[in-house]
C-alpha cells in the first residue's frame, strides 16, 4: 500500500514543476502547458484525499472525483479560451512571446 | 318652552345668535339686497333680540331666580373653567333690554340717516357695511351683558371695543367734514389704544380673581369674596375701575370718547352714548359684592366718578361742535353713573343708565338730524333752488368744488326750530330730560344719584350738584345757538327736515325721555325692587324733597342764565362767545378740553415717540447695528475667518494635505516601476507570496 | 518494498521526467508530447487510487482533446518559427523559489503530517462508475449544469476572439 504522503509529495514536485514552466519560459503556449501541469498536480491530491477518506464515508469517496470533474471541465474550457487568446495574439503581434506582451506597464 | 320651570330662558342665546345671523345675511347675501332690505334685515335681528329680552323679562317676573343657560364649553385648563354660559337675572336681562331696545331704534333711524350720509359722502357701498357692523356691535354687547363669568363679560368687552374702532373709523378715509385725511382713523385707533389701557385693568382683575378664588365665575367670585384678604379686594377693584375708566370714558382715560364722535351718529348714540360706555357701570353693579366689601373702593370710584362729571362738564361748556358737547355731556353723565354706583346706590346708577340711555340716544339722532338738514341745506346751496332733496345726487355731479362747510358746527346754526320743527321739539325733550327738570325721566334718576350722595357722601354731592348745573348750562346754550335766534349761516336758512323714518324712533325715544321716570318713581321703585332681586346690595332710595327742590332750582337757574346771556342778545355770525368775554382764560381752556390731549400727548405720547427713536436710532441702528452687528459680529468674523484661512488653512490644512500628496506621489513614483507589463514577473511575485505563507505557516 | 510501492516509484520518476522534458524542451510540439505522457502517468496513478472514471476521462479530456488542441494550435501558428527561448534572467529567481515551494512543501507532506493520518484506505471500494454518476447527477446536479453553461460561453468565446472581421 502506497502511502498518502508519497503521492502528497509526487503532487507538490509536479505543481512546482508546472509553477517553474510558468515563470522561465517565454512561449505563452508552454506557459499554458505548464498551468494545466499545475492542474493536474491539484486533481492528484484531490483523488488522493478522496482515496484516502473513502473509508470514513461511502459517499463522501467521491466528493473528490467529482470535483476533479469539475476542474477537468474548467480546464477544457479555460485552455479553449486561452488558445484563442494566443491565436488572437499572434494575429496582432506575429509573436506568442510573453516577453512583448507589456501593454499594461504601469 | 312654556314650562313653568325654564320659561323662555332656553330662548337667551338668541340675543346674541339673531344678531350674528343677521350680520351674516347681510354680509353674503347683502350685495342682492336693497338699501332698505339690508336696513331691515339688521333693524328685524335688533328687533327680534329685543323680544327675546322681553321673553325673558317676562321669564324673571314669573320665576325671578336668575338662570344659568350653558352653551358651549370655552376653556378648560386644569382648575381653570370657563364656559360660554348665559346668565339671565334682573340685572343683565334690564341690560338687554336697554341694549336691544334702543339698538332696535338706532337701527331703523340708520336706515334714513345712512341713506343720506353714504351719499353725502359719495360712497353708496359702505351702506350695507354699516348694519354688518351695527350688528355685530349688538351681539357683542349682548354677550358682555349675559356672560355669567368675567373671562365671558371680556369678550363681549372686547368684542363691542373691535365694532366701536370699526364703526369710529366707518369712514376712515376722510376727516368728519368728509375731506380726504386720517383723522377719523386716527380717532378709531385712540379709542381702540386708550381702551386697551383699560382691558389690561380689567384683565389684572381677571387675574387676581383666579389667582384668588380660582374662577371668574360670578357666583364662586362673590361667594368667595368676603373671605378674601382686605388689599386683595382693594385691589381687584381697582384694576377693575381701570378697565371702567377705559371703557366708561371717566378719568382719566376718558379721552377717547369726544374723538369717537368722528363716526356716523347713530354709532354715537348707540356706542358712545347709550350701551357701550355703561358697559363700566354695569360691571361695577355686576359686582356690587366685591365692591361693598371696600369702603375705600367705594370711595375711591364715587369721587373718580363725580370729578369725572364736573370736568367733563366744564368741557361741555366750551365746544362748538354739537356732537363734541354731547359726547362731553355723555362723559359727563357717565360720571354720575360711576359715582352712583361707586357710592352703592346701584339702582340709582342703572336707572340713570337707563333714562340716559333714552334721552342721550335721543339727543344724539336729533343732532344727527340737525347735521344731516344742515347737510341737506348746504347741499340744496351747491346745486342750486332745483337740486332733488335728500341728497339723492351726487356732489361731485355740480362739478363745483363747495366750500368746506362744517354742518356740526354751531356757530353756523341758529333759528333751526322754523326749518326743522319736529327735530326742535324731540331736541328740547331730550335737553329737558337731561337738564333734570321735572317730571322727565332725567329729573328721577338724577335726583336719586343726588339724593343718596346726600345722604352718604357730601363731597360728591357737591360735585354732583355743580356739574348738573353746568349740564342745564351747556344744554341751554346749545339750544338757544341752534335753534333759536337768527341764522348765522347761509346754510342754516335752507336746512330741511328729516323723513319720518328718522324722526319716528325719535318719538319713541322722546316718549321713553319724558315718561322712563316712572320705572323707578319714588315710593313705586319698581326698577330698584327688580335688581335687588340679583344685586342684594341695593338699597331702596329715599327721596329727598330738599336735594329735588334745590337740583330742580339750580337747573332753572342755569337755563336762564344761559338764556340771559345767548338770548338777550342773540350772538351773531364771527361774534365770539359771550362767555369768553366773562370767563377770559377760563373759558379758553374749557373751549380747549384743558388742554388734556396737549398733556397727553406731551406726556405720553410725546414721550413714547422719543423711547421709540432712542430705541430706533440709537438701542438698534447706532448700538446694534452700526456697533454690535458691523463691529462685533462682522469684525469679529472676518477676523475669525481671517485666521482660519490664513494660518490654519493655508498653513496647517495645506501643508499637511501637500505632504501628504508629495509622499503618495513618491511612493507611486516608485511602485510603478514593478507593475512593468511582464505577466511572468507577476506570477514570480504571487509566487514569492506563496512560499513566504506557506514559509511562515510551516516555520512559525 | 512491495509491488505497488515499485510501480509508484517508477511511475512518480516518469512523471517527474516527463515534466521536466516539457519544461526544458525548447520545441513546443515535443513539450506537448512530454505533456501528454505525464497525463498518462497521472491516469495510471487515478487507477491506482481506485478511480478508474476519472482515469479515462483524464486520458480523454486532458490526453485526447486538450493536448489535441494544443497540437492544433500549434501547428496552425507554425510553431517551428516560434522560439521557445527561455527566460534566462528570472531562471535564477524562479529556480530557487520553486527549490523552496518543493521543500517547504515536502517538509509539509512527508514531515509536519504524521502518516498515520493519511494511511490511505485498504478497504476495496466500490470503483464502479455508477454510484459516482449518481451522486453527480443528484447532490451535484446543478453544478453540473453549470458547467454546461460554462462549456457553452467558452465556446462562444473562443469563437468571437478567434473570428476574423470581414471587411465590408
Amino acid at each position: 500500500m502506497v502511502p498518502t504522503n508519497y503521492y502528497l509529495a509526487l503532487a507538490a514536485i509536479l505543481f512546482t514543476m508546472g509553477a517553474m514552466g510558468v515563470l522561465i519560459r517565454r512561449n505563452a503556449l508552454v506557459i499554458f502547458m505548464s498551468v494545466e501541469l499545475m492542474l493536474n498536480a491539484a486533481n492528484l491530491t484531490f483523488v488522493t484525499f478522496a482515496r484516502m477518506y473513502s473509508t470514513l464515508n461511502t459517499t463522501s469517496v467521491y466528493n473528490g472525483q467529482i470535483f476533479v470533474f469539475f476542474v477537468m471541465t474548467v480546464a477544457a474550457a479555460e485552455v479553449a479560451v486561452g488558445l484563442a487568446l494566443i491565436v488572437a495574439i499572434f494575429r496582432n503581434k506575429q509573436s506568442i512571446d510573453v516577453d512583448q506582451l507589456n501593454s499594461l506597464k504601469g | 318652552m312654556m314650562d313653568n320651570t325654564s320659561g323662555f330662558f332656553s330662548l337667551v342665546p338668541l340675543i346674541v345668535f339673531l344678531p350674528v345671523l343677521g350680520m351674516l345675511i347681510n354680509l353674503i347675501f347683502g350685495s342682492k339686497f336693497s338699501e332698505k332690505g339690508i336696513g331691515a334685515v339688521a333693524a328685524t335681528a335688533s328687533g327680534l333680540a329685543f323680544v327675546v329680552a322681553v321673553l325673558q323679562a317676562y321669564s324673571l317676573s314669573v320665576a325671578p331666580a336668575a338662570q344659568n343657560i350653558p352653551v358651549a364649553q370655552w376653556i378648560h385648563i386644569g382648575t381653570l373653567v370657563i364656559d360660554w354660559t348665559f346668565r339671565v337675572d334682573t340685572l343683565s336681562v334690564t341690560m338687554m333690554l336697554v341694549v336691544s331696545g334702543v339698538g332696535t331704534l338706532i337701527h331703523i333711524y340708520a336706515i334714513g340717516y345712512m341713506h343720506e350720509d353714504v351719499r353725502f359722502k359719495n360712497d353708496e357701498g359702505r351702506y350695507r357695511r354699516f348694519f354688518v357692523f351695527l350688528n355685530l356691535f349688538i351681539a357683542m354687547m349682548m354677550i358682555l351683558v349675559s356672560g355669567n363669568s368675567y373671562m365671558m363679560l371680556f369678550v363681549g368687552w372686547e368684542g363691542v371695543g373691535l365694532s366701536s374702532f370699526l364703526l369710529i373709523g366707518f369712514w376712515y378715509d376722510m376727516d368728519t367734514l368728509g375731506r380726504p385725511s386720517f383723522a377719523n382713523s386716527n380717532a378709531a385707533k385712540k379709542a381702540f389704544i386708550v381702551n386697551r389701557v383699560g382691558d389690561f385693568g380689567f384683565l389684572l382683575a381677571a387675574f387676581m380673581m383666579f389667582w384668588q378664588f380660582g374662577s371668574t365665575n360670578f357666583d364662586n367670585v362673590f361667594a368667595a369674596a368676603p373671605a378674601a384678604p382686605a388689599w386683595v379686594i382693594l385691589w381687584i377693584t381697582i384694576f377693575l375701575l381701570v378697565g371702567v375708566a377705559g371703557k366708561s370714558a371717566q378719568i382719566p382715560l376718558y379721552i377717547w370718547l369726544p374723538d369717537a364722535m368722528a363716526g356716523p351718529t347713530p354709532v354715537s348714540a348707540l356706542i358712545h352714548a347709550a350701551t357701550m360706555v355703561t358697559a363700566g357701570v354695569y360691571l361695577v353693579t355686576r359686582s356690587a359684592p366685591i365692591y361693598t366689601l371696600s369702603a375705600d373702593a367705594q370711595y375711591i370710584v364715587a369721587t373718580l366718578g363725580a370729578l369725572t362729571a364736573l370736568f367733563a362738564a366744564t368741557i361741555a361748556v366750551g365746544q362748538y361742535d354739537i356732537k363734541k358737547v354731547l359726547a362731553y355731556s355723555t362723559i359727563s353723565q357717565l360720571g354720575f353713573m360711576v359715582a352712583a354706583v361707586g357710592m352703592g346706590a346701584f339702582s340709582a346708577g342703572m336707572f340713570h343708565l337707563i333714562t340716559h340711555a333714552f334721552f342721550k340716544a335721543l339727543l344724539f339722532l336729533s343732532a344727527g338730524s340737525v347735521i344731516l338738514g344742515m347737510e341737506r341745506g348746504h347741499h340744496h346751496l351747491a346745486h342750486g333752488s332745483h337740486g332733488d332733496h335728500g341728497g339723492h345726487g351726487s356732489r361731485a355731479e355740480a362739478g363745483t368744488i363747495p366750500e368746506v362747510f362744517d354742518p356740526g358746527d354751531m356757530r353756523n346754526m341758529g333759528g333751526l326750530r322754523k326749518q326743522m320743527p319736529v327735530t326742535f321739539w324731540l331736541y328740547m325733550i331730550g335737553t329737558i330730560a337731561l337738564a333734570g327738570i321735572f317730571p322727565f325721566a332725567g329729573f328721577w334718576s338724577k335726583d336719586e344719584i343726588l339724593a343718596d350722595a346726600f345722604k352718604n357722601y357730601p363731597h360728591v354731592y357737591w360735585i354732583l350738584s355743580a356739574a348738573a348745573f353746568l349740564t342745564a348750562f351747556y344744554m341751554g346754550r346749545q339750544i338757544w345757538m341752534v335753534f333759536f335766534g337768527q341764522p348765522r349761516h347761509e346754510v342754516a336758512k335752507h336746512a330741511e327736515e328729516s323723513p319720518l323714518i328718522m324722526t319716528a324712533p325719535l318719538m319713541v325715544l322722546a316718549a321713553l325721555s319724558v315718561l322712563g321716570g316712572l320705572l323707578n318713581m319714588p315710593g313705586v321703585d319698581t326698577l330698584s325692587l327688580w335688581l335687588k332681586q340679583t344685586v342684594e346690595q341695593i338699597e331702596i332710595g329715599e327721596f329727598n324733597p330738599q336735594v329735588a327742590l334745590i337740583s330742580t332750582a339750580l337747573a332753572l337757574l342755569a337755563i336762564f342764565l344761559s338764556w340771559w346771556l345767548y338770548m338777550r342778545k342773540p350772538i351773531q355770525a364771527g361774534q365770539p362767545d359771550p362767555l369768553k368775554k366773562m370767563l377770559g382764560p377760563i373759558f379758553t381752556g374749557m373751549e380747549n378740553k384743558w388742554f388734556i390731549d396737549e398733556a397727553y400727548w406731551f406726556v405720553f405720547v410725546d414721550r413714547y415717540v422719543d423711547l421709540a427713536r432712542f430705541l430706533a436710532q440709537t438701542v438698534d441702528w447706532n448700538f446694534w447695528h452700526e456697533w454690535f452687528h458691523n463691529s462685533v459680529i462682522a469684525a469679529g468674523f472676518v477676523g475669525l475667518t481671517r485666521f482660519l484661512a490664513d494660518p490654519v488653512d493655508l498653513g496647517i490644512v495645506n501643508k499637511v494635505s501637500k505632504v501628504l500628496a508629495d509622499a503618495v506621489q513618491a511612493s507611486a513614483q516608485s511602485l510603478r516601476k514593478i507593475q512593468n507589463g511582464f505577466v511572468r514577473s507577476y506570477a514570480l511575485s504571487v509566487m514569492l507570496g506563496v512560499v513566504a505563507i506557506l514559509g511562515y505557516l510551516l516555520f512559525k | 518494498m512491495s509491488g505497488e510501492l515499485i510501480l509508484f516509484f517508477i511511475l512518480a520518476l516518469t512523471a517527474i521526467l516527463t515534466a521536466a522534458g516539457m519544461l526544458l524542451s525548447r520545441h513546443a510540439v515535443y513539450a506537448a508530447l512530454y505533456l501528454v505522457l505525464n497525463f498518462g502517468t497521472v491516469a495510471i496513478f487515478y487507477l491506482l487510487l481506485g478511480s478508474p472514471f476519472i482515469a479515462l476521462s483524464q486520458v480523454t479530456v486532458y490526453g485526447g482533446a486538450i493536448m489535441v488542441l494544443f497540437l492544433f494550435v500549434i501547428m496552425l501558428l507554425g510553431a517551428e518559427q516560434i522560439t521557445a527561448e527561455f527566460s534566462w534572467n528570472s531562471v535564477v529567481p524562479a529556480g530557487l523559489l520553486g527549490l523552496a515551494l518543493v521543500v517547504e512543501a515536502l517538509v509539509l507532506v512527508l514531515q509536519k503530517v504524521s502518516a498515520s493520518n493519511l494511511q490511505v484506505a485498504t478497504s476495496v471500494i466500490d470503483a464502479a462508475p455508477e454510484p459516482l454518476a449518481k451522486q453527480l447527477f443528484t447532490v451535484y446536479l446543478l453544478p453540473f449544469e453549470i458547467t454546461s453553461i460554462l462549456l457553452l460561453v467558452a465556446m462562444v468565446g473562443a469563437i468571437i476572439l478567434t473570428k476574423t472581421e470581414k471587411k465590408g
